[in-house]
C-alpha cells in the first residue's frame, strides 16, 4: 500500500492522541526545540549585532559564522554524539548549531540596513556608546530580528527531526521512524501532518502576528 | 558675545585616486542668539561641517569651540535635525522625544511632562501618543524639531530639515521655525542648498563654494521678521545672492547693487530655452 486513506490516518491520529503517545511525543520534541531555540535566540541576536557594528569582530568570528552557516545542522550530529553520548543534551546541540548561526546573519544584515541617521541623531542626543545596542540597535532591527527568528525556528526544527530520526530518542521524530519499521504507513503519514499542523501554527498564529504589529509600527502594513 | 568658533576646519576625503579637499579653511564665529544660515551647491561640503560641528565627523586640522570649549565627540548641547528625521519608529511621537531627556538622566514623569510642553509648543499635543506612521512628512519634522528643541541645546544644527517636504508644508515650518527661534533666542546653524530659503531663515547667510569647500560671501540680511519666502525683499536678496554665486565674485555688498542691475538681470533672461527641437 501506497497511500493510506485519509480515514485510516484519521484513526490512527485518534488513537495515538488517546493513548498518549502522540501527546507524549509531541511534549518531548516541543520542548528541545524551545530550550535549544531560546538559547540561539539569545546568543543569535546580540551576536548579530556586535557582527555588524563592530569591525573587528567581523573579520574575526565572521567568516567562521559564514561557514558553520554552509554546513548542514544533521553535520554536526557525530561530533555531538561524540561530545554528549546517546542522549537530550546532543540534540540540543544539533538545534543550536542548526539555527544559531542563521539568526546571528539575518540580524546582521539587518542592523547593516539600518539608516545611519538612527545612530547619529542617538549620539548627538547624547547617549552613551553600550546604550546604542540596547536602545537604538536592537529596537531598530526588530523587523529584520523577527526575519531571523523565523528562519532559525525553521533550522531548529528540522535539526530536532533530523536528530530524532537518526536515533533512539523518543519525540515525534523517533515516532516516524517507528511507523516504517512496523510498515504502519498510516502512523508515517499521521505524524507528519501533526508536524505540518505545528509549522503552520507558529508561522500563522505566533510569528504571524508578530510579523504584523512589528509591520504596523514601523508604517509597512498593507491597508 | 561669541558662541560657536569655527577656526581653520580643514577635511579631505580619500576619492577614488585622489584626495578630495571637502573644506579648506573654513573659519566663522556665530553669535549667541544668531541664525546662521549655510548654503551653498551639493558638495560644497556644508553637510561635513555641520557633521563636524557636531562631533559625528572629526576635522583633519582647526578646532570648533562652544563658548571657548573645544568639541571633541557629540552631545546634546549641539543637537541636530536631521534631513530625514532620524526618528526611532518603534517608539510613539511623545517616546521620541522623550529619548534625549530620558539619556540627561530625567526621570520618567519629568521627561514626559517636558516632552508634551514642548511637542505643545509646535502644536502636536494632540498626536503625543500616536505611532509615527499616522503623522503627515511636515508632521515628523516637526518632532524631529521638538524631539532636539527639548534639549535646549547651546547651539540648534539644522541639516536641510525641510528638503523633502513639499512647499505648502515648508513655507508652514518657516513661520514655525522663525517663531520658535524668536521666541527662546536659541542659536542656530541652518544648511540648506536652497538660497531663497537661506535669505528667509537667516540673520546672516554665508554662501559656500566647491572643490575646495569653502565660505564664498558672507551676508548680513537686515530684513524685518517674520519674513516670509515670497516677500520681494526676500526674493530679491536671494536673487543677488544666487548670482554672486554663479559669478563666483569674492567680495560682494548688498548696498552696491542697484535696482536698475536688478531689472536688467531679469529682462536679460533669455526666454528662448529650446533645445534645437523648434525650427527657426
Amino acid at each position: 500500500m501506497l497511500f493510506p486513506s485519509p480515514w485510516r490516518v484519521a484513526q490512527t491520529l485518534g488513537s495515538d492522541f488517546r493513548d498518549g503517545s502522540l501527546v507524549r511525543a509531541t511534549a518531548i520534541s516541543l520542548r528541545r526545540v524551545l530550550l535549544g531555540y531560546s538559547i540561539s535566540l539569545l546568543v543569535g541576536v546580540p551576536l548579530g549585532i556586535v557582527l555588524a557594528r563592530n569591525k573587528l569582530v567581523e573579520d574575526t568570528l565572521g567568516a567562521l559564522v559564514s561557514a558553520f552557516q554552509s554546513l548542514p545542522s544533521i553535520c554536526w550530529l557525530p561530533l555531538a554524539l561524540l561530545w554528549f553520548g546517546l542522549n537530550d543534551r546532543a540534540i540540543l546541540f544539533v538545534i543550536v548549531a542548526g539555527s544559531l548561526v542563521s539568526i546571528a546573519i539575518a540580524v546582521q544584515d539587518g542592523v547593516k540596513n539600518l539608516p545611519p541617521s538612527y545612530v547619529k541623531a542617538a549620539l548627538t542626543m547624547g547617549t552613551p556608546n553600550w546604550r546604542i545596542y540596547t536602545q537604538v540597535l536592537l529596537p531598530a532591527s526588530l523587523p529584520s530580528v523577527l526575519t531571523g527568528a523565523k528562519l532559525g525556528w525553521g533550522y531548529a526544527w528540522r535539526a530536532l527531526m533530523s536528530g530524532e530520526l537518526l536515533f533512539v530518542s523518543l519525540g515525534l521524530g523517533q515516532m516516524l521512524m517507528q511507523g516504517r519499521e512496523l510498515a504502519d504507513m498510516s502512523q508515517v503519514i499521521a505524524v507528519m501532518a501533526v508536524i505540518m499542523a505545528l509549522g503552520l501554527f507558529t508561522d500563522r498564529v505566533i510569528f504571524g502576528s508578530l510579523e504584523r504589529h512589528v509591520r504596523r509600527r514601523w508604517g509597512l502594513a498593507q491597508t | 558675545m561669541t558662541k560657536l568658533s569655527i577656526r581653520g576646519v580643514e577635511k579631505n576625503f580619500l576619492g577614488q585616486d585622489q584626495r578630495v579637499t571637502a573644506l579648506s579653511s573654513v573659519s566663522f564665529d556665530v553669535e549667541s542668539g544668531e541664525f546662521l544660515v549655510l548654503v551653498g551647491p551639493s558638495g560644497c561640503g556644508k553637510s561635513t561641517l555641520l557633521n563636524i560641528i557636531a562631533g559625528l565627523e572629526k576635522a583633519d586640522a582647526g578646532e570648533v569651540l562652544i563658548d571657548g570649549v573645544p568639541v571633541t565627540k557629540p552631545g546634546p548641547d549641539r543637537a541636530l535635525v536631521f534631513q530625514d528625521g532620524a526618528l526611532f519608529p518603534w517608539l510613539n511621537v511623545r517616546k521620541n522625544v522623550e529619548f534625549g531627556l530620558r539619556q540627561k538622566g530625567l526621570s520618567r514623569r519629568d521627561a514626559s511632562e517636558r516632552a508634551l510642553y514642548v511637542l505643545d509648543q509646535v502644536g502636536l499635543a494632540r498626536v503625543a501618543e500616536s505611532d509615527l506612521y499616522t503623522l503627515s512628512g511636515g508632521m515628523r519634522q516637526r518632532v524631529a524639531i521638538a524631539r532636539v528643541l527639548a534639549l535646549e541645546p547651546e547651539v540648534l544644527l539644522m541639516d536641510e530639515p525641510f528638503s523633502a517636504l513639499d512647499a505648502i508644508t515648508r513655507e508652514d515650518l518657516y513661520v514655525e521655525v522663525q517663531h520658535l527661534w524668536q521666541g527662546r533666542g536659541s542659536t542656530i546653524v541652518f544648511v540648506t542648498h536652497n538660497v531663497r530659503e537661506a535669505v528667509t531663515l537667516g540673520d546672516r547667510v554665508l554662501l559656500m563654494a566647491t572643490d575646495p569647500g569653502r565660505i564664498q560671501i558672507e551676508l548680513p540680511v537686515n530684513i524685518l521678521r517674520p519674513r516670509h519666502i515670497d516677500d520681494v525683499d526676500v526674493a530679491r536678496t536671494a536673487q543677488q545672492l544666487s548670482h554672486a554665486m554663479r559669478r563666483g565674485r569674492e567680495t560682494y555688498s548688498q548696498e552696491n547693487w542697484s535696482n536698475e542691475q536688478f531689472e536688467e538681470s531679469h529682462l536679460l533672461r533669455d526666454l528662448d530655452r529650446s533645445l534645437g527641437d523648434r525650427r527657426q
